[in-house]
């Protein structure tokens, strides 16, 4: 049995730890309310470009001229895959379970018999794949050192994925992050990129009345400029889930590990108390027995 | 002037605008262009300028806008724009400097990549400073 003063240590050191999830979890709420407003903020502009794009893109879909960024490249031989995750860890099975999803989809992928190129957002995820496919990773990127995650990241990492398919590296793209639904529940899911998937419930658009939209200029150059765009804004909107996501996971994470930490210390407590209690009780049997003896 | 438009201007990061207005004149790729209500639909891209939005008993308000493209449909006007921002928050002497120090920063990059962007924000001041 621990002795007393091991036993108060471990009191302490326990009630040392609750102090820190507990400071953890607060610093995740308002930070996870900061980032639930720039995600609501960001939504007006999405939504406008999804509705743009669903109108322009019905008219082209099948046409021969079509775009690459949208058609495709009429082969699907080389994925590229964009696995967004947290810098951070302690937020609870966030970043594994979006790891976990990009690593099944990347073994289906092998299994048959496609090639797989990998970039990675945020730290852990990088930390994930590197054991199993770090040959295939492109590309790593982190945000360690910013506070809050702007446009101008997202274009970085679309103009990046560009390129890669400009050079003809790879025929379709999925991204991988984690959909905020509220504060318990994060979704992680596969959105493809490229080519691009046309939001669902979009279709036809605004009605206009009879009109026709006049272009200027028109459709293909529209759409040539539109298409990388977009791209940036599906990136910047899948980073703003998964940050909210992810304060959000590690405020429920900080949460239970701040209840556990008080639960530990009241079982500690009554171990502690009990084997004092005991302490006395043999101290006086054997003084009363020695007096006894006597 | 009776009737009204409805203009939206929004970035990617938030909803910079969105009121009732008179007339808004737009930097299209092709050439500046005038919308008032009941204009017919049209889409264009835009080139990097300066978006003029007049509204009856309110000063003229003038926002530059980079990179993005303008809808025009029945219900009004929707500007979407990567990069905005008023011109009363631009002040010419202070563009300069930066301009000066961006400058230092495209010579100074050891890296392409550091390069690059000190260039491309080079680029991007510049075409403010154009504007004002």
């Amino acid at each position: 049995m621990a002795s007393l003063k091991d036993l108060r240590n471990r009191i302490a050191s326990v009630k040392a730890t609750q102090k820190i999830t507990k400071a953890m979890q607060m610093v995740a709420a308002a930070k996870l309310r900061r980032a639930q407003e720039a995600a609501e903020a960001a939504r007006p502009y999405a939504e406008r470009m999804d509705r743009v794009l669903a109108n322009l893109s019905t008219g082209m879909a099948g046409r021969p001229d079509a775009p690459a960024l949208l058609a495709g490249t009429g082969k699907d031989n080389v994925h590229l895959v964009v696995v967004a995750t947290a810098d951070r860890g302690l937020c609870g099975g966030f970043n594994s379970s979006i790891a976990r999803l990009a690593r099944t989809h990347i073994r289906k992928l092998i299994g048959e018999g496609k090639t797989v190129k990998i970039v990675t957002v945020g730290r852990k995820g990088r930390d994930a794949l590197r054991r199993d496919y770090g040959d295939k990773i492109v590309k790593s990127y982190e945000f360690t050192g910013i506070r809050q995650i702007g446009f101008q990241q997202a274009e970085d990492i679309s103009r990046a994925v560009l390129e890669l398919f400009e050079a003809g590296e790879f025929d379709v793209a999925t991204l991988f992050y984690s959909k905020f639904v509220n504060v318990v529940s994060q979704i992680p899911t596969a959105q493809q990129l490229i080519p691009a998937s046309l939001p669902e419930g979009a279709e036809g658009g605004v009605d206009l009345g009879g009109a026709v939209y006049e272009y200027e200029p028109d459709e293909t150059e529209i759409l040539k400029d539109l298409l990388p765009r977009n791209l940036s804004v599906q990136i910047f909107r899948a980073l703003l889930e998964n940050v909210a996501g992810e304060f959000g996971a590690k405020m429920s994470a900080m949460d239970s590990a701040t209840r556990n930490a008080g639960d530990m210390i009241k079982k500690l407590n009554i171990t502690y108390n009990r084997s004092r209690q005991a302490m006395i009780t043999k101290e006086l049997i054997e003084i009363i027995s020695g007096a006894e003896a006597l | 002037m009776a009737e009204k438009l409805q203009f939206d201007l929004v970035s990617p990061e938030r909803l910079l605008f969105s009121g009732e207005v008179d007339m808004v004149v737009v930097p299209g790729a092709e050439g500046d262009m005038g919308i008032m209500a009941g204009h017919a639909p049209v889409m264009s891209t835009l080139r990097p300028g300066i978006v003029n939005v007049d509204a009856a008993g309110k000063p003229q308000e003038r926002i530059f806008v980079r990179g993005g493209f303008a809808e025009v449909t029945p219900k009004g006007l929707t500007v979407l724009a990567e990069y905005s921002v008023p011109l009363a928050e631009l002040d010419a002497a202070a563009l300069d400097r930066e301009i000066s120090n961006a400058q230092e920063d495209v010579g100074d990059a050891r890296t392409d990549a550091k390069r690059q962007a000190a260039q491309e924000k080079l680029d991007h001041l510049k075409q403010l400073r154009q504007v004002l």
